[in-house]
């Protein structure tokens, strides 16, 4: 297979300064993610991950390193350009959802597309054909509150996919959900794999990570191992195996 | 243009979401601008009301009052003007068109049986030209009646109301101390001076008949002289050539402090324009100052919403808002919420107006330039105390931002 990466992580590290101490967040990482990628980065907490993950998503800046997305070096551009590239490049799919309170489905889906500057007549199109792919064309104006959890985090996808951004950054996707709606939003997001969007996930759930095609754990700042699951497991084949009454089963491995 | 739009009904939202809070923010901008318009239509409506009453003075007077001097420590006589000054100016000053004399005192005046105190004056025919007076019934006194010091009267329309209520005073007769005088005139109504006198509250005789019974005094001596220009912009060297006149009939020489002072209209017209200037001045700084407080109110307000919405910010910037995108979403919103305040203080300020306009009876005038102002101010405290919450919230770390709970 030809290389094509997508993200380039080279020597890229993050220190943060507190009152007393520096700490070494991210030590020195190396990473490279192939174009269609189904990435899992797996972690305890303070492991770095989420750190990664926020340079990945242009949200922070490495202390050293250089960081490349889809080719573009991002290191040090400005705020400005790196809120272009967060619209055009990224899609992020928060463990909280993170949609607008008291703001339908709708206006939450075309909110990235306000900021790309896309006339209201096709933000209502895209958004509208968005929610659809997420299965959610009937909850157009619905406010997060009068949703599930399921179905907000399936707004936020349709949110993150409004834009048709080459990249999905999902942190803890599944945080907040029970074990079906899981494996329901995976399903989801292996689809949408399949159609090409590469995707990389953060978690700290071992079956969710069993989902991905590659899984990258992290300890102390660094990348401990990074192997290939040639054979990921089907989120949607993993549902229809739990029980019926399956919300509060637990899949085991 | 519809990007704009957009922003402003995504400001509206978010105001209509705390409608008391936004209320009471309003509630500090509106008073503000209320208090000013006020404040400004009240000044408009003084100046015209006093402006109104100087020019019932007659137009291009020209007062000369004697003034008492103090020479080598030893004070002089004051009030050494006489009828020869009127007559000399009148002779001399080519810019002088009329000159009257002047006198006046308190009494009574008796007409069967009502008694009023009024004011008595002498005067001569020319006063009516000078001043502006005309008759509405009856008619001036003659050169024969000054000269014999005829005991005649013209009457004010107050003093004519008091004594006469509904009848035809013309040819009645009224008592000043012993004697009796006929009523032979009646004046128009004029209303009050710039100096608060009520202008029809008098009664007039020929000064040589004020003279000789009502207040005698030195024959010729005038209380004042009254005279005015043969037009508005002869003014000035009307009175250059009144006090040239003066200083050599009184021997003063040209270094010395004069014993007489010189006022005219323009002069009492230009000193209470200043005066209002002023104090216009005064009051809209007061005024003005609930708007910085409303103003500051908008920003604590806004300061609130940013930390309110911090976790709203942090989403919106990881959607690939840029910093200006979350600057104008707040600064918007402080001008939206300043401008409804505007509005809503110009609305209160206007119907202020108008009930004060029928309270006081004056001519209130709200200048369009002022409604401008205040909308414009109102505006203008939305973007100064909008920018440092606006900035706040623009330059949130997106992390941080996110992770707030």
């Amino acid at each position: 297979m030809a290389s094509d990466p997508i993200i380039q992580l080279l020597g890229v590290g993050k220190d943060y300064a507190t009152e007393a101490v520096v700490v070494h967040a991210m030590k020195t990482v190396d990473l490279t993610i192939e174009r269609g990628d189904f990435v899992a980065i797996v972690g305890q907490s303070g492991s770095g991950k989420s750190t990664m993950m926020n340079i990945i998503g242009c949200l922070d800046r490495p202390t050293r390193g250089r960081y490349l997305l889809d080719g573009i070096d991002v290191t040090e551009r400005s705020n400005d350009a790196r809120a272009i590239v967060r619209n055009r490049l990224i899609g992020f799919v928060f463990q909280g959802f993170n949609l607008l309170p008291r703001t339908t489905a709708l206006e939450n889906v075309e909110l990235p597309l306000v900021y790309r500057g896309v006339s209201a007549r096709d933000r209502h199109a895209w958004a509208l054909r968005a929610l659809s792919q997420v299965n959610l064309a009937d909850r157009l104006h619905h406010t997060p509150n009068q949703l599930s959890g399921g179905q907000q985090q399936r707004v936020a996808i349709a949110r993150a996919l409004v834009t048709e951004p080459p990249l999905l950054l999902a942190d803890e996707p599944t945080g907040n959900l029970d074990t079906r709606t899981s494996f329901e939003v995976l399903g989801l997001l292996q689809q949408l794999n399949r159609s090409g969007i590469t995707i990389c996930l953060v978690t700290h759930e071992p079956d969710i990570a069993a989902c991905a095609s590659r899984v990258v754990q992290m300890r102390d700042g660094r990348i401990r191992s990074d192997t290939h699951n040639d054979r990921p497991l089907d989120a949607l084949a993993a549902l229809a195996e739990l029980p019926s009454d399956g919300a509060d089963a637990v899949v085991t491995q | 243009m519809k990007s704009f739009l957009s922003a402003v009904r995504l400001a509206l939202r978010a105001i209509g979401r705390s409608k008391l809070r936004a209320g009471l923010t309003v509630l500090g901008i509106l008073i503000g601008v209320a208090a000013v318009v006020v404040v400004v239509a009240l000044g408009t409506g003084v100046r015209q009301k006093v402006l109104g009453e100087i020019s019932t003075l007659g137009a291009n007077i020209i007062y000369i009052f004697p003034q008492a001097t103090n020479a080598s420590g030893a004070q002089r006589d004051s009030g050494r003007l006489t009828e020869a000054d009127g007559l000399a100016i009148l002779k001399e000053a080519t810019s002088v068109a009329a000159v009257t004399p002047y006198s006046s005192l308190s009494a009574q005046v008796v007409a069967d049986d009502k008694n009023v105190a009024t004011q008595i004056m002498g005067t001569a025919q020319s006063y009516w030209a000078v001043r502006d007076f005309k008759f509405v019934a009856g008619q001036s006194w003659t050169d024969s009646d000054e000269l014999l010091k005829a005991k005649v009267c013209v009457i004010g329309d107050t003093v004519r109301e008091n004594l006469f209520g509904e009848r035809d005073p013309v040819g009645q007769y009224v008592r000043i101390g012993r004697y009796p005088y006929r009523v032979i005139g009646v004046l128009a109504k004029k209303g009050q001076s710039p100096f608060g006198e009520d202008q029809d509250d008098r009664v007039l005789m020929p000064i040589g008949s004020f003279r000789a019974r009502i207040m005698p005094t030195t024959p010729g001596r005038v209380h004042q002289l009254m005279a005015s220009a043969t037009d508005a912009r002869t003014v000035d060297r009307a009175v250059m050539q009144v006090e040239q006149i003066l200083r050599q009939r009184h021997k003063i020489d040209p270094d010395d402090e004069p014993d007489f002072v010189i006022r005219t209209q323009a002069e009492l017209r230009r000193s209470q324009e200043q005066i209002f200037d002023s104090l216009q001045v005064l009051l809209a700084s007061i005024a003005a100052v609930s708007l910085l407080v409303g103003g500051i109110g908008v920003m604590n307000i806004m300061l609130v919403s940013v930390t309110e919405r911090t976790r709203e910010i942090g989403i919106r910037m990881a959607i690939g808002a840029a910093e200006g995108d979350i600057m104008v979403q707040f600064l918007v919103e402080a001008v939206v919420l300043s401008l409804i305040g505007g509005i809503l203080g110009l609305g209160l300020g206007l119907g202020l107006i108008s009930v004060l306009t029928q309270a006081l009876g004056w001519s209130m005038e709200l200048p369009l330039s002022a409604v401008i102002a205040a909308l414009g101010t109102s505006g203008g405290i939305g973007v100064v105390f909008g920018f440092f919450p606006a900035r706040r919230a623009a330059q949130l770390d997106p992390i941080v931002a996110l992770r707030n709970e």
